[in-house]
């Protein structure tokens, strides 16, 4: 119960400040087409640098929670989901909208949204610190073996194919060595002045995730997309929130199958919203009038990729393993400020850790109450012509990537990255993988070659890294995902045959 | 997409792990290159496979880049390199991002381009835009940045 020792800390006013602007900023950024909720947080990232470690990590967890949330208002008013996370709101959301029902729809997504997210963040609350304790018996060996299990279990699950996914992660982990050497000071792979200082996380962030969007938005040309934005009429909130637990059962479910998923590293809230939603279909008296604006299939959905927020943080704060890409952004913000996930952050920094969690519990409340309100507003930001979105992003990038430490290199450095992001995600490699190699390279070198020194003084690297309960789980776990992925592929491919012939 | 955009990017990737292992096993000291080895290896082997698939025609993942598309991106693309690579540091970064913004938003603006009103609506947005990132990083952050050519 520690936490709620550090409940007075959120209210301090430079950090509610900061959660009330995340989580506006976050409802309008989400709401927006073509702006990721990753792709939000990772802008974010240059801000909270000059800021103090735990007011920039409530900052970028309010926005990670309301850009989901605001994901839904695009998804319902316009058709377009905000992020994939919200592509199961846009099946029943819509219907309701067209049908007038559009403030019905949008009162039952937040409000889902809320109870989803709460519930997922207590599961933070209450999994987190036992995981961290567990965390406490990993030697070297099996942190190297955990942060590779990082990259190859999102390279896999992740992505479309599963060796270009690990080809990726094998990419950032490269992209990660470069620079000086910590032990023996030798120069590595500084084939540019830019880089004598490796490459910075930031300024890769930004590159991997703003910059194929911008160039995504220039390959559409001078288009005009007519968005037509369906008007919102008033609707009692009190019968919303009576709607809401009468439909217990899509409730529970979409809060459940969003909190299993959010814990299995690289699933994603596309999939958790998909699930939810299926499986609410499934087990619904009423499931023929799923598809024709049924409330049910708003509140699964909704209830899902929100509860799935707070578990895809449990691997990330006490393992590093990231759940998810925003996840894996919000590590960069860890980083930065020079801090280590697991025991180090609950040991040495219970106060940024518990007052960012209790942070993500009341920035639910927000979003919710908030939420009702700017959905009107969210929606018209909505229609942003790509054309301007595209020259803000660029223009944001620049500068976020410049402000971090004053240093040209890193624009370069973020533009190439992110020029090579846009051809390699064409030709289906992912940014995700990527990102986690190099967030998640240093951690493995370090615990790499720690071990290499205790294997040479012992058993040798065979025995040290091959041996041993721990690290024989986390190398059939690294194997499965891998296998697991493989199969899934080739039965996909196995049904495209089958459909082409067809 | 045909067996060329597959061929030529994985073809790219794999002479960049190639290299990368040249140089991991070919540096010294070799301690500082004992996890850049172990990450080229995996690199080539994953890369080597990749471009094998590609040459025998077995690649299918990725969308590729058609024409319309890479006549889209083009001029954009070349403006942003240039703001970034060279206008930025030679302008400022103000008046280059001013400069930037307003091309990038008239090469793609869908609004008819002989309308005086469309460029006047063009030039406000982008004078709020700089006075917003101005406020932003100018003011609140103090973020220098390198010296303006026109004031």
């Amino acid at each position: 119960m520690e936490f709620i020792y550090y409940f007075g800390d959120v209210f301090t006013p430079v950090n509610f400040l900061l959660l009330l602007v995340g989580t506006i900023g976050g409802l309008i950024l989400g709401a927006t087409p073509g702006l990721s909720p990753t792709m939000a947080v990772a802008l974010l990232i240059p801000f909270t640098f000059h800021l103090e470690a735990v007011s920039g990590l409530i900052l970028l967890g309010a926005a990670y929670t309301s850009t989901v949330a605001g994901g839904a208002v695009s998804a319902i008013l316009l058709k377009i989901p905000g992020a994939p996370a919200n592509i199961a709101t846009t099946l029943d959301g819509h219907t309701m909208a067209k049908k007038g029902e559009g403030a019905r729809a949008l009162q039952l997504s937040f409000l889902a949204s809320a109870v989803g997210g709460i519930f997922g963040v207590l599961l933070l609350i209450f999994l987190t610190p036992l995981l961290a304790k567990w965390a406490l018996a990993f030697g070297p060996s099996h942190l190297f073996w955990l942060a590779i299990l990082g990259v190859t279990i999102i390279g896999s699950l992740d992505s479309a194919s599963v060796v270009k996914g690990l080809l990726s992660g094998c990419i950032g982990l490269w992209l990660a060595t470069i620079g000086f050497d910590d032990i023996m000071g030798a120069q590595r792979f500084i084939f540019h002045s830019s880089l004598g200082g490796g490459i910075n996380i930031i300024a890769a962030l930004i590159g991997l995730f703003a910059i194929p969007q911008v160039l995504t938005m220039f390959a559409k040309g001078r288009r005009n997309d007519n968005i037509e934005v369906i008007e919102v009429k008033k609707h009692a909130i009190g019968d919303a929130v009576r709607e809401l637990f009468s439909r217990k059962r899509a409730l529970a479910i979409g809060t459940a199958v969003g909190s299993f998923i959010g814990l299995i590293p690289g699933v994603g809230g596309q999939i958790a919203g998909l699930v939810a939603y299926d499986q609410t279909k499934k087990f619904s008296p009423e499931r023929e009038e799923f598809g024709t604006g049924h409330s049910e299939g708003v509140i699964a959905a909704e209830s899902a990729n929100n509860a799935m927020v707070g578990p895809s943080l449990v691997p990330l704060l006490t393992l590093s393993i990231p759940g998810s890409p925003t996840a894996a952004v919000l590590l960069g913000g860890l980083l930065i400020h020079g801090i280590f996930p697991g025991t180090d952050l609950f040991d040495n920094h219970p106060e940024v850790a518990w007052t960012f969690i209790n942070s993500m519990l009341i920035g639910q409340v927000l979003m919710c109450l908030f939420g009702l309100y700017i959905a009107g507003l969210a929606a018209r930001v909505a229609q942003v012509p790509q054309s301007v979105m595209a020259a803000v992003v660029l223009g944001l990038s620049v500068f976020g990537a410049y402000s971090v430490q004053s240093s040209m290199g890193d624009v370069y450095v973020m533009a190439a990255l992110g020029v090579m992001m846009f051809f390699l995600e064409r030709f289906g490699f992912s940014a995700a993988p990527l990102v986690l190699g190099l967030i998640l390279g240093p951690i493995a070198e370090a615990n790499f070659i720690q071990g290499s020194m205790i294997a040479n003084a012992t058993d040798g690297l065979g025995s040290y890294f091959f041996s041993g309960g721990l690290n024989l789980i986390l190398i059939a776990v690294v194997i499965a995902s891998i296998i697991y992925s493989v199969m899934m592929e080739l039965r996909q491919n196995r049904a495209q045959t089958v459909g082409v012939e067809a | 997409m045909n067996r060329a955009q597959h061929i030529i990017p994985s073809g790219i990737v794999f002479f960049v792990g190639v290299w990368i292992a040249w140089v991991s096993f070919t540096q010294q000291p070799s301690e500082a290159f004992l996890f850049p080895r172990l990450i080229s290896a995996s690199f080539v082997a994953l890369s080597g496979w990749t471009f094998l698939k590609a040459l025998l025609g077995w690649s299918k993942i990725g969308s590729g880049i058609s024409r319309q598309m890479a006549v889209n991106l083009a001029p954009g693309l070349v403006v942003a390199l240039l703001y970034v690579f060279w206008l930025a540091k030679a302008l400022g970064f103000y008046t280059a991002t001013a400069l930037a913004f307003f091309v990038l938003l008239s090469l793609y603006d869908p609004a008819p381009h002989d309308n005086l009103k469309t460029w006047s609506k063009r030039g406000i947005i982008t004078a709020c835009f700089i006075a917003v990132m101005y406020g932003v990083f100018g003011l609140l952050l103090k973020v220098y940045t390198p010296r303006e050519i026109l004031f």
